[in-house]
């Protein structure tokens, strides 16, 4: 029997196992349109963490009786792939997976403008490909993106985030290992341009002041991510346009 | 996959009453903003259970029952007894329920408490092994909803917190050839409980918040924030429910409400303690 102890998260010069600073984000890579048949996709990585998503509608929804005559309805699946964990994953859901599906689709509930799609359903397909923290802070992104992708008219994009602590000190963007042996992971979800919260999330102690200081953490960190996000649609569809012209 | 809920139809002339009255500050039911309803409480009405606790917050009732068996300890967690919650909402609650397994707001209970409980490490897991890497105490924390008015979050932790914390372990016997087992007639040895924990959950109506929704008030509620609190008044859980989003505003003002409600759900929590044989008492009061 192994039993691992625990490494030292933060060194003495304040870096990271992955020598971040405790501010700083991993490498942050954004795609849109990645997929030909989903009418919206986008693929979004933070360092490792590669999450993809896709969005079907808004189509007739069935069953039909859970459609609603004032708006759309939203069905949302977060899932992992079977081979995205050090140990393979039971691609059956789990009771973790039914939940971040449940608190991604109220994020994405405060964003879409359901009401414009009465009697439909919009569909969010979310698939970890590789976990390495944070893949529903990833994952949420990945999905407001990919309804922008589509079309639907949304309010703002939904940036997710998650703020950790490990040795005592306030840590941005959390990966696994800092998930794992840390003291805190606080998962955020921001609508920048509103200024709104859409996802939050504790996992772990942490005082109320720290609390707060986090949330300063995840809104700055946000603003940064939504810049990423925002070129990767528009290069999308200069791309287009591009194509267009030279036909 | 998570689908929109389908909303309860209920007369548009009484939601605005409730968020009328939300906005004025004396809410439905006569409470102020910051008021939680009447607790009650009866402590371990379930003999068979190693601990249990029915809690009413107002209309809401919840119990709580506590099993202990013996089993493996989680894999990475070798020199750690496990700890389990499970929150079931049975039909016989509401009339919106449907039997089945737990759906995605069950779940989502169960999860909430379980982290609240864990992560400041409300139980004392590392005293329940038994023998490292192979046997060690599995703490089951079965939460059954039976009467559904609102807030069901707070009503099972208060439950929960008080079924554990009155649990009483079964005598553990090691036999000859090494094996052990569980005499469940002798119950002496309290669980080893470090500290305990409330959640308070808070409703927002625009820009108003309040404490302890019934059911009418979630049911208007813009979001709701579960903010789990330990007796030290640390934060050590959080989530956001609902379909709207919230104001970084919003958030400090919760979190400055959560830890005075909180202490004040676990100075509630750790009179009825000190005193546990007033509140041991027949399910049935004749």
């Amino acid at each position: 029997m192994t039993i691992s102890s625990k490494p030292v998260l933060i060194s003495e010069d304040k870096k990271r196992v992955d020598g971040r600073k405790p501010d700083e984000m991993r490498p942050v890579r954004i795609a849109v349109g990645v997929l030909k048949n989903a009418n919206g996709s986008a693929l979004v990585e933070y360092g490792d963490t590669k999450v993809l998503a896709a969005v079907y509608g808004p189509r007739e929804a069935l069953p039909k009786y859970m459609t609603s005559p004032t708006r759309a309805t939203l069905r949302v699946r977060y899932h992992m792939t079977s081979f995205s964990t050090s140990e393979r994953k039971s691609p059956a859901p789990s009771r973790r997976e039914i939940e971040l599906s449940k608190v991604i689709r109220e994020a994405l509930e405060a964003i879409v403008f359901s009401s414009l799609f009465p009697r439909t359903g919009i569909d969010v397909f979310i698939e970890v490909l590789q976990a390495d923290g944070g893949t529903r802070t990833a994952g949420l992104t990945a999905a407001s993106l990919a309804l922008a992708d589509a079309g639907i008219p949304l309010k703002d994009l939904a940036i997710g985030v998650a703020v950790g602590k490990v040795n005592g000190v306030l840590v941005l963007d959390i990966n696994e290992l800092e998930d794992e042996y840390g003291e805190a992971d606080m998962p955020v979800g921001i609508a920048p341009n509103l200024g709104e919260i859409v996802l939050f999330q504790l996992n772990g102690v942490l005082t109320r002041e720290e609390v707060k200081i986090g949330l300063d953490m995840a809104f700055k960190a946000a603003e940064s991510i939504y810049k990423t996000a925002k070129e990767a649609l528009y290069n999308k569809y200069i791309k287009l346009v591009e194509e267009v012209k030279s036909q | 996959m998570s689908i929109t809920p389908e909303r309860e139809v209920i007369p548009t002339m009484q939601l605005e009453q409730v968020v009328k009255s939300i906005k004025r500050g004396e809410r439905i039911d006569g409470r102020g903003l910051l008021d939680y309803r009447p607790i009650s409480v009866i402590l371990s009405p379930i003999k068979k259970a190693e601990g249990s606790a029915l809690v009413k917050l107002g209309k809401t009732q919840v119990i709580a029952g506590v099993k202990l068996e013996l089993g493996a300890p989680f894999k990475d967690r070798p020199n750690e007894g496990v700890l389990q919650v499970h929150s079931e909402f049975v039909p016989l609650a509401s009339p919106s329920f449907e039997p089945g397994p737990p759906d995605e707001n069950a779940i989502e209970v169960s999860r909430v408490i379980d982290r609240s409980l864990r992560e400041p490490r409300a139980i004392k897991l590392e005293e329940l092994v038994v023998e490292p890497g192979r046997v060690a105490w599995v703490v089951y924390n079965d939460i059954y909803l039976i009467d559904h008015d609102g807030n069901i979050t707070d009503a099972s932790m208060i439950a929960s917190m008080l079924a554990l914390a009155t649990t009483k372990m079964p005598r553990l016997i090691r036999t000859e050839s090494g094996q052990y087992t569980l005499d469940s007639t002798t119950r002496e040895t309290p669980l080893p409980v470090n500290l305990l924990v409330a959640t308070v959950t808070i409703g927002v109506v625009e820009n108003t918040l309040f404490v302890d929704p019934n059911l009418e008030e979630e049911q208007v509620a813009d979001a709701l924030i579960v903010l789990a609190v330990d007796e030290r008044g640390n934060i050590c859980g959080a989530q956001k429910k609902g379909e709207k989003s919230v104001s970084r505003k919003i958030l400090d003002s919760a979190l400055d409400i959560a830890v005075e409600k909180g202490l004040y759900l676990v100075n509630t929590m750790r009179s009825i303690l000190n005193n546990p044989q007033s509140y041991i008492k027949p399910l049935i009061e004749m």
